[in-house]
């Protein structure tokens, strides 16, 4: 990872964390967010609403459904904001 | 009519309450005669002319992950804890599935409040006025849903027998318990969680209930501003927190050698039909739901000598209950032990009949009832033995207690343990 992709996959394990409780380190790219980190589809949306609110962007609802894993969303992040 | 060929008993109880976070710190603090109301510090109660209320005495995010907690309703926070004790006292060790002794399909739980997730619903309504769509909490429905707390505890148990939410306003917490008795006797359960649960201290219910003159303005008091019985009694002190127990068929528990703390005799129900929040005044609806209980049960009259009952200091309906339980009870009301335990509590609506069949399960298991404080200047229209100032021995032998809840809307409901 690059520093601005490292920057976003630190910024939404700290969103991660504080909405299931995964530690932050455990929050990398190959990471499925439904399968290794316990977000289901509820917390799947306080997921994206926070990374917009962080990363100043907005994320379409078709969007945020392809992302399923914190790789998907940090290359979504880093090409969009 | 229900078949009693199978017999139900409690082997678990739990609580989280204003007197303490579990239910040994809560029959402690019953028994001390200790008052859980305090003056509330929220900013908002400077401006209403209802200033007090009884708070949970241990917060639930205490106790809860913050993931897990984050997710729940208040009301439902409440219940999980005291699932959780309870589930605990009964002896497992896990959710069921997962330790040997509870079935999945024969685990169910009937668990509801009066009002559900209201504190997460007018927040959410807040963040919508305030912040707009995007940022209302995905979570919303799921938190304010009624039938959640109860869900939210079968989920943690994993309970597939069925998943109840009676809703009954200030009667859901015994009508809980009632339909969990059911369950077991009509053979869709081995084990029920069942009980009540309630946060609901927020400026609009307040609002609500002071308006109808319904609530207690003791505000320069609080501890004494609950007092059932009393002359001087001016409406109810609202309460918060959650009260569940562990019932289990007697054949279910004594294979597993569980330790029993009573039996759940059985139930009496009956609607009022009178008028939407005022208690009918002859207690016509009471009595019937006391007859109710009799007629359905082998409990034998003679064998209660202790009542735990609704009385919420409300100028009303203290006296028709007393009424009702004198002209089912007649003479042998004389030997009968009424303790009304929301002086200590407060009112703590649908968690109020769950928390209450801690303190009647708890009050044979022990031989001791709890006493009703702030009894300065008895009614005299109250004709009955009520407990005060110290708790009082219960007699030896094979005795019965009954647990009276009642809701807006007319809904009586007497639930009746016994020792075993």
């Amino acid at each position: 990872m690059n520093t601005v992709q490292e920057e976003v996959r630190s910024g939404l394990a700290d969103i991660v964390n504080e909405i299931v409780g995964v530690p932050l380190d455990e929050v990398r790219p190959e990471q499925s967010f439904a399968d290794d980190l316990d977000v289901d589809s509820l917390s799947m949306v306080e997921v994206v609403v926070a990374a917009e609110e962080r990363f100043g962007l907005t994320i379409p609802d078709q969007a945020a459904a392809g992302m399923k894993t914190v790789g998907d969303a940090i290359g979504y992040i880093v090409a969009n904001r | 009519m229900f078949s009693t060929d199978r017999k139900v008993v409690v082997t678990g109880v739990g609580a989280t309450t204003p007197l303490g976070g579990d239910s040994t710190s809560t029959w402690q603090g019953l028994l001390a005669g200790r008052s859980g109301v305090r003056l509330l510090t929220h900013a908002w109660a400077a401006e209403t002319p209802v200033r007090i209320a009884a708070e949970v005495a241990v917060e639930p995010t205490e106790l809860l992950p913050r993931p897990e907690a984050r997710r729940l309703d208040r009301s439902a926070q409440f219940a999980l804890v005291a699932a959780r004790e309870a589930w605990a006292d009964a002896g497992f060790t896990g959710p069921a599935g997962t330790d040997g002794t509870a079935d999945p399909d024969r685990l169910g739980v009937v668990l509801a409040s009066s009002i559900g997730g209201v504190i997460s619903l007018l927040h959410q309504h807040d963040v919508l006025r305030q912040q707009g769509v995007r940022k209302v909490s995905p979570h919303t429905v799921p938190m304010m849903l009624p039938n959640t707390q109860g869900a939210n505890v079968g989920l943690a148990l994993n309970a597939r027998a069925g998943v109840h939410s009676p809703v009954s306003a200030c009667a859901s917490g015994s009508e809980s318990v009632g339909y969990g008795i059911d369950m077991i006797r009509t053979g869709r359960a081995d084990i029920v969680v069942a009980g009540g649960t309630e946060a609901a201290i927020h400026p609009l219910t307040i609002a609500g209930f002071g308006n109808m003159m319904a609530m207690s303005k003791r505000n320069e008091d609080p501890t004494a501003a609950s007092r059932p019985y009393d002359r001087g009694r001016d409406g109810f002190v609202m309460g918060e927190g959650a009260g569940v127990v562990v019932l289990e068929s007697a054949e279910h528990a004594e294979r597993r050698g569980a330790r029993v703390y009573a039996e759940a005799v059985g139930q009496g129900l009956s609607a009022d039909s009178h008028h939407i929040t005022q208690p009918e005044p002859s207690g016509r609806g009471i009595v019937a739901a006391l007859s109710g209980l009799l007629d359905s049960s082998d409990l034998v009259p003679d064998q209660v000598v202790h009542v735990n009952t609704h009385a919420t200091s409300t100028p009303k309906g203290d006296v028709s209950e007393v009424k009702a339980l004198r002209k089912v009870f007649g003479e042998a009301m004389d030997h009968i032990a009424v303790s009304a335990t929301k002086s200590m509590t407060g009112h703590l609506l649908g968690a109020a009949g769950g928390v209450e069949s801690v303190a009647t399960v708890l009050a044979l298991h022990h031989r001791i009832a709890p006493p009703t404080i702030n009894i300065d200047d008895l009614d005299p229209e109250v004709d009955a033995d009520i407990v005060r100032g110290e708790p009082r021995p219960l007699p030896g032998g094979r005795i019965a207690a009954l647990n009276n809840s009642f809701g807006f809307g007319g809904h009586n409901v007497v639930l009746a343990f016994r020792t075993v």
